[in-house]
């Protein structure tokens, strides 16, 4: 994060799922499995006139992290938002399980889940949202033996269910571009009215939601730039924690005390949340 | 569905299933607590139910909010705190029946997909602690409220009702999302089991334990409430008789073949050698 002005950054933002994935692992170690050749298709789009894509909009890459076996879970935010169904959502939850026997076994993998979602696909609705289940169940059992690495880095965000996975994960790494919420912008709108939430106001949107501000109120554990090698600076740094003694969503009496503090009768600004959180919500 | 019987479900059916027990105090009261027996097995039931008078106004109805959440987790943490060293772990039995989780500037604002972490990996802790966890349907389970409160259930039961739901999405929201009308998306749902509202749709994704049928599930019968008691008995046994700790064992039914087949191919090229 020291690097001078002057530096060519490699943008993260402007890579396609398989491009970060083989950008963040070490050179030369990728190996993709489930890839485009396995068909892996959704068995649902077709139905409803919808292209279907041949790796589903998500990569498996195996390789190492400075040397240490990884798994890299990348959603291509590009095809369809990013959004979760039965065979990406199989791809993930898979991989994370097979990530936790490893360590089981005594192999010590770690994995990295590159969050550029919508959710759940609409179009193939409960098989995206029991998908989603099996993520979240992996995620914690994986963080037992090894950290799980978020990384959100725009420009779709993470959003619905996978927005709780990021809140599972053992660190959080998030861009400027990146956005993290659980309902989506034009949700809130469509359910609450506009007076609530304005979909369209993306400045306030960002304020609130963005990566910096997630930072800074605690919700996210390193900001960086939308550069590469920031985001391998923060994963080295990151991983040297280790598994924390507490994750994040452990924290429920802190929270909860914060919560008490609100006062739900003004609307909520940055300033508030970065107020009541940014202070010692580390157990 | 009736403004005034909506998301009571929940209540109804905490109430009916511990009737001698008394809700522990403590809790928000959105979030109701009670610790009874199982099949004489100590078990704690929890329900998110309606506060009108809740500080958040958009977690008024049963919604599942940021205070749900963090609730949510405490409720469940407290036991799994509680039993750390036993051998006999203290069931936990989640009653759903939550419309959805909370949609509000304050809620994205304060984290709502924190607490709902919070919640969703308390469940899934406890299910590896070796506690059995059981989620009951028994009215909607909608959403990012039902990851937070039940879905890492051992296993799952349901009630066959058309008020008894599991989606995504509320249908006009959904329809406004894909571009497409509310009658389109209803005609799409029929043919397509994953986007069906319907419970018989859901079961057969293979995703529930046991579905069944009863006289009245807004105010259970005895007879509603023995038959219930007695498919929980069942999953009970189930998941006290199967070793492994996750949710496997929701693969396998056809209409969810590729999440099993993506499963077999991972597994087949995991351990080749890397380039």
């Amino acid at each position: 994060m020291n690097r001078t002005a002057t530096h060519y950054r490699d943008s993260i933002t402007e890579l396609s799922a398989r491009q970060r994935a083989r950008a963040l692992l070490d050179a030369g170690s990728m190996r993709e499995l489930a890839d485009p050749f396995c068909h892996l298709s959704s068995p649902w789009l077709g139905l409803q006139g919808i292209t279907p894509q041949a790796d589903d909009g998500v990569v498996v890459a195996k390789g190492s992290f400075d040397g240490q076996p990884t798994v890299v879970l990348a959603i291509e935010g590009g095809y369809q938002g990013g959004s979760m169904g039965e065979v990406g959502g199989a791809k993930i939850a898979g991989a994370l399980e097979l990530a936790a026997e490893d360590n089981r076994n005594g192999i010590p993998i770690q994995a990295i889940i590159l969050f550029e979602t919508g959710g759940v696909r609409l179009q193939e609705a409960n098989l995206g949202l029991a998908a989603i289940a099996e993520i979240h169940s992996a995620i914690v059992d994986l963080r037992r033996y090894q950290p799980v690495i978020g990384i959100s880095a725009g420009p779709v965000g993470c959003y619905g269910g996978m927005s709780i996975a990021a809140g599972l994960c053992s660190y959080l790494i998030m861009t400027r571009e990146a956005r993290l919420g659980l309902n989506g912008p034009a949700v809130i709108e469509q359910e609450a009215g506009i007076d609530e939430f304005d979909s369209r106001d993306k400045p306030f949107i960002w304020s609130l939601t963005g990566g910096e501000q997630r930072f800074q109120s605690g919700l996210a554990d390193a900001y960086v730039a939308d550069d590469i090698e920031e985001v391998r600076m923060a994963m080295r740094t990151l991983r040297a924690r280790g598994t924390p003694p507490s994750h994040r969503s452990d924290l429920f009496e802190n929270y909860l005390g914060r919560l008490a503090m609100i006062d739900t009768g003004a609307p909520a600004t940055a300033e508030m949340v970065r107020h009541l959180y940014a202070i010692g919500l580390e157990s | 569905m009736s403004t005034v019987n909506q998301h009571q479900r929940g209540n109804a059916w905490l109430s009916a299933l511990t009737e001698h027990s008394q809700r522990l105090d403590g809790f928000f009261p959105s979030v109701r607590v009670v610790d009874a027996p199982l099949d004489g097995r100590a078990a704690r039931y929890i329900a998110v139910v309606p506060d009108q008078d809740s500080r958040f106004p958009r977690a008024r109805h049963g919604e599942v909010g940021l205070i749900e959440g963090w609730e949510l987790a405490r409720a469940v943490e407290q036991v799994v705190t509680r039993d750390s060293g036993q051998e006999t772990k203290t069931a936990i039995v989640a009653v759903i029946d939550v419309p959805s989780q909370a949609y509000g500037r304050t809620e994205e604002a304060f984290g709502i997909h924190q607490a709902l972490a919070g919640a969703a990996a308390a469940y899934a802790k406890a299910r590896l602690a070796g506690h059995p966890v059981i989620g009951l349907i028994v009215g909607t389970a909608m959403s990012g409220a039902f990851l937070a409160h039940g879905y890492q259930a051992n296993r799952l039961i349901a009630i066959r009702d058309p008020e008894v739901m599991v989606h995504a999405m509320g249908k006009e929201s959904a329809a406004r999302i894909t571009l497409r009308s509310v009658d389109a998306l209803e005609s799409l749902a029929a043919s397509i089991p994953p986007m069906a509202y319907d419970i018989d749709s859901y079961a057969s994704l293979g995703l529930l334990h046991a579905c069944i049928t009863l006289d009245d599930p807004d105010a259970p019968t005895p007879a509603d409430v023995a038959q219930m008691q007695q498919s929980l008995h069942a999953a009970l046994d189930d998941i006290l008789n199967d070793p492994r700790r996750d949710l496997s064992s929701r693969l396998g039914a056809a209409n969810r073949r590729a999440s099993l087949t993506v499963r077999e191919v991972l597994r087949k090229q995991w351990h080749a050698p890397s380039p």
